[in-house]
């Protein structure tokens, strides 16, 4: 297997959004902190083969955020985001 | 059943339950399985659901399929590959029988999503299993009865692999607006007078919409998702108008 065939997309990512966040978090457009690309968060790479699951910029390969859950809790890093504009 | 709201805040997420109440086969290697879920409160044509199995030792395998049913039919479907070294999908298209209760939460995911409202032209591009929530899309736009012109471009290996093919080609016939492409890349019937290689940026001009009008979603494996991605964006379709889907290799 290629590392080609690991990369998934934001829809990969929606049912751990579902589990933390109240609101959609696939339609939401977010801004990367590394290039200043903005995209829907629906449309970003993720990489859910690691123990967590990785979303990268698809302009620059920026890691956006970091996210896992075990032993009862969920650990978030989104220090690759400037912003993130979520539909109320 | 029940609508979901567009957007705004969502209700928790929670595993539920499902009664087995059909399952059809589609192809030798596909199942579609029909579910009775009291508890379902509606979905949109493209959006997922994850199904998780529990082992009597304890060990959980969560998978996600996405939605093969109209948010308008009766029962909620999924549409399974078997894929041979898969944890969830062999048990799913082979032991399951009618009766049995599957586990699963949804619906999941607003990217990938089709209303009939949101109007077109649609273009729609499947490879493989990917055709599944491109069906529930065509499927929605059917039972809504919208005009709203639409192309399905369906790649496949055989014509034998074509999952759903009685009802594409029902719908292609029936419906002056709709039309059903196929691109067969290993092995063609006698005669064939569809596509017989892999999707190509020729192909997707012949298939594109004039002035690549309307809106374009891809599912499919990730390398044919971005083969076909980049094909759209090289006959003038805007990334923001190329919906994409990436089904990865851990799926089964």
């Amino acid at each position: 297997m290629e590392e080609q065939d690991l990369k998934l997309d934001g829809n990969a990512a929606a049912g751990l959004f579902r589990e933390l966040f109240a609101f959609e978090l696939t339609t939401a457009r977010g801004r990367c902190d590394n290039c200043g690309a903005v995209a829907e968060v629906g449309a970003v790479f993720v990489y859910a083969n690691a123990p967590g699951t990785v979303l990268r910029c698809p302009q620059c390969g920026n890691v956006l955020m970091r996210m896992a859950k075990n032993d009862g809790r969920y650990w978030l890093d989104v220090r690759g985001v400037s912003w993130l504009e979520v539909h109320a | 059943m029940a609508r979901t709201a567009v957007l705004g805040r969502l209700s928790p997420i929670r595993w539920q339950l499902g009664d087995v109440v059909e399952l059809i086969d589609e192809t030798p290697r596909v199942k579609t399985i029909l579910l009775d879920a009291p508890d379902w409160a509606g979905h949109r044509a493209g959006q997922h659901v994850d199904v998780r199995l529990t082992a009597e030792d304890g060990y959980v395998a969560e998978r996600s399929y996405s939605i093969a049913s109209a948010p308008e039919d009766g029962h909620l479907a999924i549409t399974v590959e078997r894929l041979d070294d898969g944890e969830v999908s062999p048990y799913l298209a082979e032991e399951l029988v009618v009766g049995d209760k599957v586990e699963f939460r949804g619906p999941i995911g607003g990217y990938f999503v089709w209303e009939a409202r949101e109007g077109g032209p649609l273009l729609l591009v499947g490879g493989g299993s990917g055709v599944v929530p491109l069906r529930a899309m065509l499927r929605h736009r059917a039972a809504v009865g919208a005009d709203t012109p639409a192309r399905l471009l369906y790649s496949s290996r055989s014509l034998g692999d074509v999952i759903y093919r009685d009802e594409l080609d029902m719908l292609d016939s029936a419906d002056p607006y709709l039309e059903v492409r196929y691109a067969l890349t290993r092995a063609q019937p006698e005669g064939w007078s569809g596509y017989s290689r892999r999707i190509d940026e020729e192909i997707l001009r012949e298939t594109a919409y004039p002035n690549a009008e309307g809106v374009a979603f891809v599912c499919g494996p990730t390398r044919f998702v971005e083969t076909v991605a980049d094909g759209l964006l090289a006959v003038g379709y805007s990334p923001e108008r190329v919906k994409t889907e990436r089904f990865g290799p851990t799926g089964g």
